[in-house]
């Protein structure tokens, strides 16, 4: 409770020109807004001088502090003369090494009009696409260097990377592929059942899953679990100044953390989507059989009918883009990350949000493409 | 002349786990004291001040701050004495999210009753003792490991410690900064009578600040020296001190 002003800290006028502060007793974590109001009132233009008067002064805080702080101040912008000779020295001395202001401020923060921020923002644009370019040149020909056995990826730190995001991520994409196939019956068995003709939710299902559905929700899940621990654990090296070490000692950063998680997505993202395509179509099944009374048989005759290699193979290749795109998006903002615990957070954001976006990106090209080839 | 108690350490032991760093250590330190907590690398320097701060718990033995046995205390009496201590970490541990003044702010706006305009100004005032007056709206990463050193011990002395502590102040910093640093907690306890804590193995910060101080061994795992380092350089009681305190025996 703060305690009251009674008597603490007081502004009296002594003389025409002159103003007394006495300052008594306690004053600990005090409101000082109160006399500092009283204060600046008094302070007219015909006051020359402030005393302050401590005699029976005890203990003291940062608020008696920053209440002398302010009145130096405001004296200093007022041209009054302020006397603090009957404080106590060490209180003295603070007020001292407050004002001995060693450094100023400066940032270079100049102000831009708003046809310069353009042209600033556009400058910025083309820099971080020219990074982004050079990122992807530098990781094309570290994959040249990897192919001429000249690489010094690690094969232990691509064999962690494989396990990471292939076994250890089995046990998510499985649930989620089972419980989207089972949505995408139930969604479609709604419409089919107006027409009397919910078997083909057995269709719907392995068409939607293998063409499609399989891999996006893979890419979701991987660049939501590998993309930003990607992006996270590079930006905590980059904190940590290891990717400085890295560089300094000849090291690729490329080779040595890229190439790793690139190879292992590149195998793992294929093989999670024929997993999904194929829980999604149990999920599919269970719904079909179980609550929609087809005989098993039947589901699983139709579901084979409607499966065709082609959109097998579109899903595979989806995914495989996908594994490049969420690698990628997460190495290149971990490497990008600011030296500082936020800078880690706002990579792994950045990585989970741009793998996402070009994922929707590219599944839409391929689809253009394949309507084009008439696959 | 019997002096108040800061902090009294009796039969405390510190480790982790089996693993023990120091075993039966007894000391004091008095109000207004600036505490050298010395030794070399591995003698469990920091864990003292883990065990002093709270972070960890003793092996054995007790800890009492302010007249408050902090192995017994509950939580709520530990979060008393926490409010009334002040830590300046190695690297500042400035949250890199907030500005300075947000950083200073933030206990006070958690602990104390002053009006948000008081906190801000008080924000203020706190950077400029330690020579950072404007900087307040600076983020951590705009400003050098020094700044950031004395923007960290800002937010140490914002709720008006009773006790400060240091994890190795001069580590990182230039000769003149390290200086400096030094300079202002010399200030700092003076002006404000702050109990001080500093751990570090840097001699020309032990010689220039402390005025009592206890060198801790690993090899023995106990206090092998307390006193005023400059008393120690001056009588040195074993080999271990004279060569630590002379850089392995350099004149």
């Amino acid at each position: 409770m703060q305690k009251k002003m009674q008597n603490v800290i007081d502004v009296e006028k002594v003389e025409s020109n002159r103003l007394k502060i006495i300052i008594s007793g306690d004053v600990l974590r005090q409101n000082i807004d109160t006399p500092f109001a009283v204060l600046q009132e008094s302070l007219t233009s015909d006051i020359k001088k402030v005393d302050f008067i401590a005699e029976n002064l005890e203990a003291w805080d940062s608020s008696l502090v920053l209440f002398i702080y302010d009145t130096r101040r405001l004296c200093q912008e007022k041209n009054v003369a302020l006397n603090m000779q009957h404080l106590p020295q060490n209180l003295q001395d603070l007020i001292g090494l407050a004002f001995a202001v060693d450094r100023n401020p400066s940032r270079g923060s100049e102000k831009f009009s708003t046809i310069e921020e353009i042209g600033k923002k556009t400058l910025e644009l083309k820099q971080k696409t020219a990074d982004v370019l050079n990122f992807i040149g530098n990781v094309l020909s570290g994959i040249g260097r990897c192919l001429r056995f000249n690489s010094i990826m690690r094969k232990i730190d691509f064999f962690a990377a494989l396990e990471d995001c292939g076994p250890k991520a089995i046990g998510i994409v499985c649930l989620i592929s089972f419980l989207i196939g089972l949505i995408l019956a139930f969604v479609g068995a709604v419409q089919l059942q107006t027409f009397g003709a919910q078997i083909y939710v057995a269709s719907l299902v392995t068409i939607g899953m293998c063409r499609i559905m399989g891999a996006i929700m893979v890419g979701v899940i991987m660049s939501g679990r590998t993309g930003s621990s990607y992006a996270a654990t590079i930006g905590t090296m980059q904190v940590n100044e290891e990717l400085d070490a890295l560089q300094t000692m000849g090291l690729s950063r490329i080779d040595f953390l890229v190439l790793p998680r690139l190879f292992a997505l590149m195998i793992a993202m294929p093989i999670l989507t024929m997993i999904s395509d194929f829980l999604g179509m149990m999920g599919g099944a269970f719904v079909g059989v179980f609550l929609m009374d087809i005989p098993y048989q039947e589901y699983w005759n139709y579901a084979f009918k409607a499966f065709r290699l082609n959109n097998f193979l579109v899903g595979l290749f989806h995914s495989f883009c996908f594994a490049i795109i969420i690698s990628l998006c997460g190495c290149y903002s971990g490497l990008k990350c600011e030296k500082n615990a936020d800078g880690v957070g706002k990579a792994t954001t950045k990585s989970v949000v741009c793998a996402i976006v070009w994922m929707i990106v590219v599944t839409g090209i391929i689809t253009v493409i394949c309507q084009e080839l008439g696959i | 002349m019997i002096k108040d108690i800061a902090i009294e350490a009796k039969n405390l032991t510190v480790g982790y786990g089996d693993y023990v760093l120091l075993k039966n250590a007894d000391y004091q330190v008095n109000k207004g004291d600036i505490f050298i907590i010395m030794g070399g690398s591995g003698c469990g320097k920091s864990s003292m001040l883990r065990v002093l701060t709270g972070l960890i718990e003793p092996l054995k033995g007790t800890v009492i701050i302010n007249g408050t046995d902090i192995t017994k205390a509950s939580e709520e009496e530990v979060q008393k004495i926490r409010e009334k201590s002040g830590i300046l970490y190695q690297s500042g541990a400035l949250f890199s999210s907030m500005t300075l003044a947000e950083n200073i702010m933030l206990p006070l706006q958690q602990y104390s009753d002053y009006s948000l305009s008081t906190i801000r100004e008080l924000a203020e005032l706190k950077l400029a003792l330690v020579g950072l007056k404007g900087f307040g709206d600076f983020y951590p990463s705009e400003i050098s490991g020094g700044m950031k050193k004395r923007a960290g011990l800002a937010r140490a002395l914002a709720m008006d410690p009773d006790i400060v502590y240091f994890d190795e102040p001069s580590a990182g910093l230039d000769p003149i900064s390290s200086r400096n640093l030094d300079d202002l907690i010399l200030e700092l306890n003076h002006s404000l009578g702050t109990t001080i804590v500093v751990v570090t193995h840097e001699l020309s910060s032990i010689f220039a600040i402390g005025n009592n101080s206890i060198f801790l061994d690993a090899q023995s795992k106990s206090i092998l020296a307390r006193g005023n380092p400059n008393d120690l350089l001056k009588n040195p009681p074993n080999e271990e001190v004279y060569k630590f305190l002379t850089r392995g025996g350099e004149k």
